[in-house]
């Protein structure tokens, strides 16, 4: 070995071993300023690499995130379709597990259930329209009701969909008494669709709250089942009954299923009124 | 054989109107698109199936709803009756005679509803039909006229192409 090249060993030996002890931290401070300085420009390198290696790469990138992008947004419109039919299905099944219930709290009466497909063309009457009809032993005249409370009756049957009257119809008149006030009265629909009451006897005595049943007098409808609560009372003196305002129980507005009471044959009672004398 | 359209598209308007229109009240009343599809149909100056039409109409609506069927029968073939007298007279002006048209339609068949479901025994008050049913239903027919007669005129053009028409 010459002494050209002991002379550079030597050299890499004492600044390897230089560095090796600074690296350690044996130059305290100044080792500290050291090894920041380092960190610092291989920091600086590597943002400065990781900038380069961005740009050579991002237009693939870009096109591999799009197609991965229109995957997941179809993947996301495919779920939110899902969501939303299952979310139909789980309205759905809220409202027949409730009609269930209804129907075992209820065992005399047997029960067939029906979507509302459908309601009157006309503005003045209020009906709905059924998908069940007569291939389910609907007839005319079984009573319609939910979980809360009397809807109506089958007004016309075809195969497979019947038309009911709800008991908002303006021509609509139900026997009803009231429960706490233990007195009989007629329950009218109207025009907006409210329910009124009328033929209440002056001598009962009427509350705000009072519940309204079926009274099943007239054979039209089976008894106690619900209409709904009284809101207010107009007793005038001069009249011969009171009338009331009701909030019915059921929303008339959001009907979709319904239980025809298949069981109650409605009887009629025409030939027993009597004739207006001449 | 084009004029049979009037099965299938007066069946798809009898079912929008029972399944969704009549669920789109304003106050108690809502818009009636038999009428108006009727109405603007029997408008245009190169249809000559309006009468068919409007008994297919009838046939349709008077199946579904619980009206007496001679209302529904009176109701839109006197739709198009006055769209007949007033093609006559206000050719020039499209859109004003179906606005025309329509208003007294509506008016008619509701006036005609009342009259005869008064009379059958349902207590209504006059005041309560105009104000919470008729009033509304004008409004909204008149709303929903303006695209029905855009569709609708075009489905004419289909039916009765120009060439022919000459």
């Amino acid at each position: 070995m010459n002494s050209r090249s002991l002379q550079t060993t030597i050299i890499f030996l004492v600044v390897g071993g230089i560095l090796a002890l600074s690296l350690g931290g044996f130059f305290g401070s100044a080792s500290r300023q050291f090894n920041s300085v380092l960190i610092d420009i291989q920091t600086w390198f590597s943002s400065r690499f990781t900038g380069l290696q961005d740009f050579i790469t991002a237009p693939r990138d870009i096109v591999s995130l799009r197609n991965r992008n229109a995957e997941l947004e179809t993947q996301v419109s495919q779920l939110q379709a899902q969501v939303i039919e299952l979310q139909q299905r789980v309205n759905e099944t809220e409202i027949l597990a409730a009609l269930v219930d209804f129907s075992r709290s209820n065992p005399e009466s047997t029960y067939k259930a029906a979507a509302v497909i459908g309601r009157d063309p006309s503005p003045f009457l209020h009906y709905i329209i059924i998908n069940r009809g007569s291939n389910d032993d609907i007839r005319r005249g079984m009573p319609v009701v939910t979980n809360q409370g009397l809807v109506g009756r089958v007004d016309a049957v075809i195969a497979d969909a019947a038309r009911v009257q709800l008991i908002t119809d303006p021509a609509s008149s139900v026997n009803v008494y009231l429960q706490n006030a233990e007195t009989s009265a007629v329950a009218f629909g109207s025009v907006t669709g409210d329910i009124s009451l009328d033929m209440i006897s002056q001598n009962s005595t009427v509350e705000s709250g009072d519940l309204i049943l079926t009274s099943g007098l007239g054979g039209g409808y089976p008894s106690d089942l619900i209409i709904g609560q009284v809101v207010t009372i107009r007793s005038l003196e001069f009249e011969l009954f009171q009338q009331a305002t009701v909030q019915p129980a059921v929303d008339f507005t959001r009907l979709e299923i319904v239980l025809v009471i298949t069981n109650f044959r409605p009887v009629d009672i025409t030939p027993l009124e009597p004739l207006p004398s001449p | 054989m084009r004029n049979l359209i009037a099965y299938p598209l007066l069946g798809l308007a009898v079912i929008f109107q029972s399944a969704i229109i009549s669920q789109v009240k304003l106050i108690s009343g809502y818009a009636d698109l038999p009428l108006m599809i009727l109405a603007v149909w029997a408008l245009q100056d190169r249809v000559k199936s309006a009468w068919h039409w409007a008994a297919v109409t009838c046939v349709m609506v008077g199946f579904v709803s619980s009206m007496p069927w001679p209302v529904v029968a009176a109701g839109y073939l006197g739709v198009v009756y006055f769209a007949q007298i007033l093609q006559r007279r206000v050719w020039q002006a499209p859109l004003l005679a179906v606005f025309s048209v329509i208003f007294l339609g509506t008016l008619f068949i509701h006036l005609l509803s009342f009259a005869v479901l008064r009379v059958s025994g349902t207590p209504f008050a006059f005041d309560d039909v105009i104000g919470l049913i008729t009033l509304p239903s004008l409004l909204l027919n008149m709303l929903f006229s303006i695209p029905i007669y855009a569709l609708v005129r075009d489905l004419a053009r289909w039916v009765y192409p120009f060439e022919e028409y000459e």
